[in-house]
């Protein structure tokens, strides 16, 4: 764990980008990503609560009885989740109705759990703070592209400014789910077309 | 042949390894084996059952599309005119004061192709409309096909060609079959850019993803046809799409329309209509007028009849209407050995066991369910999946028990989309797609059945 603070910060976003390459998280980047507005607002309240509860949980991770640490971890998760769900509901109170549960269900996002367990609970609270900025930068940036793709091409607008001609027709599929796992799937095909290392081993 | 011969051999260097044009060997390579057999043998061990290759295999599934073809041009063209001649009639005016916008018409009308008949006694019957209006409606139909056929195989060969560059491999004729197939799944009113788009994403998320031609655990063409069937719903279900006469038809004074629905047998079984005791199915088809606020301009009935859907006189997509046709392509494809009788066979058992099912427990409540499983074989696209789509020997299942459950599968899902929901009046799309995502699953299982059986036999022996 000799890593660097620019690494820790960065690799997750394109060498070991959640979404992509650990395949954590999708279920939310299927729900959210029909508007750029929605996601973006997802992307910044997952970022801060990975980076606070990783953050967190370093600094008290010697104390953490390992029978109870995923308790511990959850709790500290939760309170961070009904922070951000609050200070969402009191700003911008429109898209926090429309992402509706999915800013609660960051509490089971894959991601969020999986640094608190798999880094903060290993290195400093310096370290475990980038990193999880870190990681959710890299799932940021999934839900940026596929948000902006799903909103161009689904209802021809973006941040709901329409920005295609006139005469463009949306395309359905793009506002259903299942037009998320494609992009993410192109997302996936020219990253590991660019970095053949991700590639797993048949 | 000899000049041919000398001509590419002359300019092959160019495309070889070192050439100047290396990296455009898969279009030589293309060209090359399309007309010639290809000049490489097999090294080493071979085991050689029967002369059939991919080309060869390809190339029969193409003939066996050619009464599909026929009928694709002639219907297409045939009910076109007929609603024309009928909203002539209705509406008590001259055909030719009829006028049909768009591109097609102004062709027809510029090398004198007619397409407007005063009356539908002058145009005839579907069964006999006299040699001559024959060539008429295949001419019109021709106009109407081969644009998006040509759409589809230059959108389609092009992604072909910058995968095969890119990957340093052969085209091969695959996409010939994928090229033909897709067309003749669409309606014939499909804008020809939507035919580009689907056919991309086809092949590309259909085939290349996995690695090209004979890796594809989809069917490419359905692939292409399910894009453009979620993405834009409207042009490629519902009413309005079927019948080739959807342009403005306008008429300076008294008649001003525009867009034609006539439902398709699927869609007016869906909406409650039911068979007559004499067998007859009633459909409406109407003339709309949104131009004056959305108003029924003209209303045309029309009918069909079991024998009308078996032949192929209805409205439909272009090549799905005539089940005899298919039933012809089959013939051959069985004949040959390409086609899986196993798979047909269980798609046909699948789709009248469950349709019986539904019949016997029709309600007053769920009309739809009490289609007859006689209509459900020759009403929408079901012969023309079977046949076509469903032994696609790549996605389909490769084991003789696994055809079976596949073939089953895929006609009991088409029957249940079909009745059971109401979004979907058509299911052999999302069926066959269905059984080709769990192909992989059947065949597994059949396979390890089958070595759990030996083994068995194996332990009993040694006690």
């Amino acid at each position: 764990m000799s890593k660097s603070a620019k690494q820790v910060l960065f690799d997750p976003v394109f060498n070991d980008n959640p979404i992509a390459l650990q395949v954590l998280g999708i279920c939310s980047a299927l729900a959210v990503t029909t508007r750029l507005d929605k996601s973006i607002t997802m992307a910044v309240a997952v970022i801060i609560v990975t980076a606070f509860s990783s953050a967190a949980v370093s600094v008290i991770r010697k104390k953490i009885p390992t029978s109870i640490r995923i308790i511990v971890q959850m709790t500290i998760i939760a309170s961070l989740v009904i922070l951000v769900d609050q200070v969402l509901k009191a700003f911008v109170y429109d898209v926090s109705k429309e992402l509706s549960v999915f800013v609660g269900l960051i509490i089971t996002n894959c991601i969020v759990m999986g640094r608190a367990e798999g880094f903060a609970m290993q290195n400093n609270a310096k370290d475990s703070f980038l990193d999880g900025v870190g990681n959710g930068l890299g799932y940021s940036l999934i839900l940026i592209v596929v948000g902006f793709f799903r909103e161009l091409f689904g209802s021809g607008s973006l941040f709901g400014v329409p920005v295609m001609p006139e005469a463009y027709q949306p395309n359905g599929l793009m506002l259903l789910s299942p037009s998320a796992f494609f992009l993410i799937g192109f997302f996936i095909w020219i990253l590991r077309t660019y970095k053949p290392e991700q590639v797993e081993a048949e | 042949m000899k000049f041919l011969r000398e001509q590419l051999d002359s300019v092959e260097p160019h495309f070889l390894k070192g050439g100047k044009l290396e990296k455009l060997y898969p279009l030589y390579e293309a060209k090359d084996t399309f007309l010639f057999s290809p000049g490489e043998t097999a090294e080493g061990n071979t085991h050689v059952r029967d002369s059939l290759d991919l080309k060869r295999m390809m190339i029969t599934v193409v003939l066996a599309l050619g009464p599909c073809i026929l009928m694709a041009l002639y219907n297409t063209g045939y009910q076109a005119n007929l609603v024309i001649a009928e909203v002539a009639t209705e509406a008590n005016v001259p055909a030719e004061s009829l006028q049909l916008g768009g591109w097609r018409s102004w062709v027809m009308d510029l090398v004198g192709v007619k397409y407007r008949f005063d009356t539908v006694e002058e145009l005839g019957s579907f069964y006999t409309p006299g040699l001559a209006n024959f060539l008429l409606c295949v001419l019109h139909g021709a106009l109407y096909f081969f644009p998006v056929y040509i759409v589809c195989m230059a959108a389609g060969g092009i992604v072909e060609l910058i995968f095969s560059i890119v990957r340093g491999h052969e085209i091969n004729e695959g996409f010939l079959v994928s090229g033909i197939l897709f067309p003749l799944t669409l309606p014939p009113t499909i804008p020809l850019w939507q035919v580009a788009v689907g056919i991309v994403f086809g092949v590309v998320v259909g085939k290349e993803i996995f690695g090209g031609t004979g890796r594809n655990f989809l069917n490419p063409a359905l692939t292409a046809r399910a894009f453009l069937y979620f993405a834009y719903a409207p042009d490629i279900s519902g009413g309005n799409v079927w019948t080739a006469v959807n342009s403005k038809v306008l008429q300076d004074g008294a008649y001003k329309f525009d867009g034609y629905s006539g439902a398709t047998a699927l869609n007016a079984f869906a909406d409650g209509a039911k068979v007559s005791d004499a067998g007859v199915l009633q459909m409406t088809g109407k003339f709309s007028d949104s131009l004056n606020g959305g108003e029924v301009a003209v209303q045309l009935s029309n009918s069909m009849t079991w024998f009308d859907a078996f032949i192929g006189n209805c409205h439909g997509s272009m090549g799905e209407t005539s089940v005899l046709a298919c039933l012809l392509g089959a013939g051959l494809l069985i004949f040959m050995g390409i086609g899986s009788w196993r798979i047909m066979t269980g798609c046909l058992a699948g789709a009248i066991g469950l349709s019986l099912i539904f019949y016997l427990f029709q309600s007053e409540s769920m009309p739809i369910l009490g289609i007859p499983p006689w209509w459900h074989l020759v009403v929408g696209g079901f012969a023309f999946g079977t046949v076509f789509m469903a032994t696609d020997p790549v996605s389909a299942a490769m084991t003789d028990h696994g055809k079976w459950i596949y073939g089953v599968l895929i006609g009991a899902t088409t029957i249940m989309v079909r009745s059971i929901n109401p979004a979907f009046p058509e299911g052999i799309m999302l069926a066959i797609l269905f059984g080709n995502t769990l192909a992989p699953l059947i065949d597994f299982y059949v396979v390890q059945a089958n070595i759990n059986r030996r083994q068995k036999r194996v332990s009993d022996d040694a006690e």
